[in-house]
């Protein structure tokens, strides 16, 4: 599962969050959906994704037994094949982008190759309404979020919310979301540098680093200004 | 989950790491340490961080020096530099916080399959949420508070009441003893998790009514919650039912998870003729 129906944000906040996944069916598209799962996110290899998943791993992941210059210069390539190579049996794959072009795109590919499995498309309503008419596809089914009830004032500022909610698991903590916040606003660390942080801490790959970039972006152009 | 305290250099960069906030530096011991209750089993520090295997007597003799002339070492944040986190066996009832928190660790022991269920994500293929019906996903706990199953059974009792419908495949109801009460296994209820899901369904005229209980109970429980709320497409592949529900109602649903309708039975199908 991926769980990422609550990110948190405005409308206009999802223009670059667009996560497209699969997901058999058990007794009814389960046998042999392991290579068409592997197939599926082969096609998103092609469209310039910004993190991808098997439920299990994402593209950046976090690395066992570091050399000590890690501390200085730190790997931060996305590994697509160890993704597609995990997927070892039915279950959940996706994978992230970060413009409609891309999305749709890809979509439409997926949509040629026919695999029988459920494809999903997580993003704002009106995003995934247009992907669906590009595509020329008729929608299923509309999964709504609205949103989260915290009467008792539990929830932190609306930054932090963004950021650790794109770990749908909520493996991404409120306290490691705000100190990358401060550490790009110390100058200590950069955007780049601290969504990579983030994202290596998401199992699933369904974090989107561009957009986490962004709004670490946006919260120091608001510190200046 | 542990910390091994031969190996802890209190270097605090776990500290930040953990959703529930349940790790701490001992300043007296030099140690961090996990509370226990406050823990979830989620394996975030365990999984998550990146790990080295530095000499943890060599590192507590650097971290002394730098620490008596005031110098700050810039450390990766995510970096366990003495692999010091440990995975223990758990036992019922503790391992429900696992099973409940931790999304890639699954225990067929009990029967349940994780926390996360279906809901429409395949609706083309099995159709849990049909024309005219509505379906609901409330999540208790997440993001970064968790909550206690005496909490979520709050809100199942309430369901109850209502009349509405507990979707079978699903790891709350898996663990209700009373569908017609809500009543969850007693000897769970005290358990902290980071999340569950309880799924439900109604006629599309139950939406406010579910929707007011849902704020109503949360305001008695300590924790968050959100809601997904699904309905069927219609022919065309609009969503005409529902949205209009939830523009009366002010409720604000401009994000979803759509499902693309792509899915098909594909297994094979043994035919037996009598």
């Amino acid at each position: 599962m991926t769980n990422s129906l609550h990110r948190y944000g405005n409308e206009e906040s999802f223009r670059d969050d667009y996560v497209i996944f699969a997901i058999p069916s058990k007794g009814i598209n389960d046998e042999d959906s392991v290579p068409r799962l592997k197939e599926f996110l082969r096609i998103c290899t092609r469209y310039n994704p910004v993190n991808m998943g098997n439920g299990n791993r994402g593209s950046l992941a976090p690395e066992k037994g570091l050399n000590p210059t890690a501390h200085w210069k730190r790997h931060a390539d996305r590994d697509w094949e160890s993704v597609i190579e995990g997927v070892n049996k039915p279950g959940t794959v996706s994978a992230v982008f970060s413009t409609l072009e891309d999305a749709t795109a890809c979509m439409k590919e997926i949509i040629e190759a026919n695999f029988g499995l459920s494809v999903n498309l997580s993003t704002s309503v009106e995003n995934a309404k247009g992907v669906a008419e590009r595509c020329g596809i008729k929608r299923h089914s509309v999964e709504y979020t609205l949103g989260f009830n915290d009467p008792h004032d539990h929830l932190p500022d609306s930054q932090v919310l963004a950021l650790s909610t794109m770990c749908g698991h909520g493996m991404v903590s409120f306290s490691l979301s705000k100190k990358m916040i401060d550490m790009v606003r110390e100058g200590r660390r950069s955007v780049e540098e601290a969504a990579n942080t983030l994202v290596r801490f998401c199992p699933c790959g369904i974090y989107n680093p561009e957009r986490a970039k962004r709004i670490l972006e946006e919260i120091i152009d608001i510190k200046k200004s | 989950m542990i910390i091994n305290s031969k190996k802890c250099v209190a270097c605090g960069n776990c500290v930040a790491v953990c959703p529930m906030s349940a790790i701490k530096v001992d300043t007296e011991k030099n140690r961090a340490f996990i509370n226990d209750d406050e823990c979830v089993e989620c394996g975030t520090c365990y999984r998550g961080m990146s790990t080295e295997n530095l000499n943890p007597f060599v590192i507590r003799i650097i971290r002394k020096i730098a620490k008596s002339i005031r110098f700050r070492f810039e450390p990766e944040p995510d970096v366990c530099p003495t692999s010091a986190f440990e995975m223990n066996e758990l036992e019922m009832p503790r391992i429900i916080r696992q099973i409940f928190s931790d999304p890639v660790v699954e225990h067929k022991s009990t029967g349940i399959k994780g926390r996360g269920t279906e809901e429409v994500k395949t609706n083309d293929v099995r159709l849990r949420v049909d024309t005219g019906e509505v379906g609901y996903t409330i999540e208790f706990g997440r993001p970064g508070v968790g909550v206690k199953f005496y909490e979520i059974q709050k809100m199942t009792r309430t369901f109850a009441k209502l009349g509405v419908t507990f979707e079978r495949n699903n790891p709350i109801t898996y663990l209700m003893v009373d569908l017609k009460n809500g009543d969850l296994r007693e000897d769970i209820l005290n358990e902290k998790i980071l999340s569950a899901i309880v799924e439900i369904k109604t006629a599309v005229n139950m939406v406010e009514k579910v929707l007011a209980s849902v704020y109503e109970v949360n305001k008695q429980i300590d924790t968050v919650t959100a809601v997904g709320i699904s309905a069927r497409c219609d022919e065309n592949g609009e969503e005409t039912m529902l949205s209009p529900v939830l523009d009366k109602l002010n409720y604000l649903h401009f994000r979803a998870k759509t499902n693309m309708g792509l899915g098909r039975i594909t297994n094979r199908i043994e035919l037996t003729h009598t």
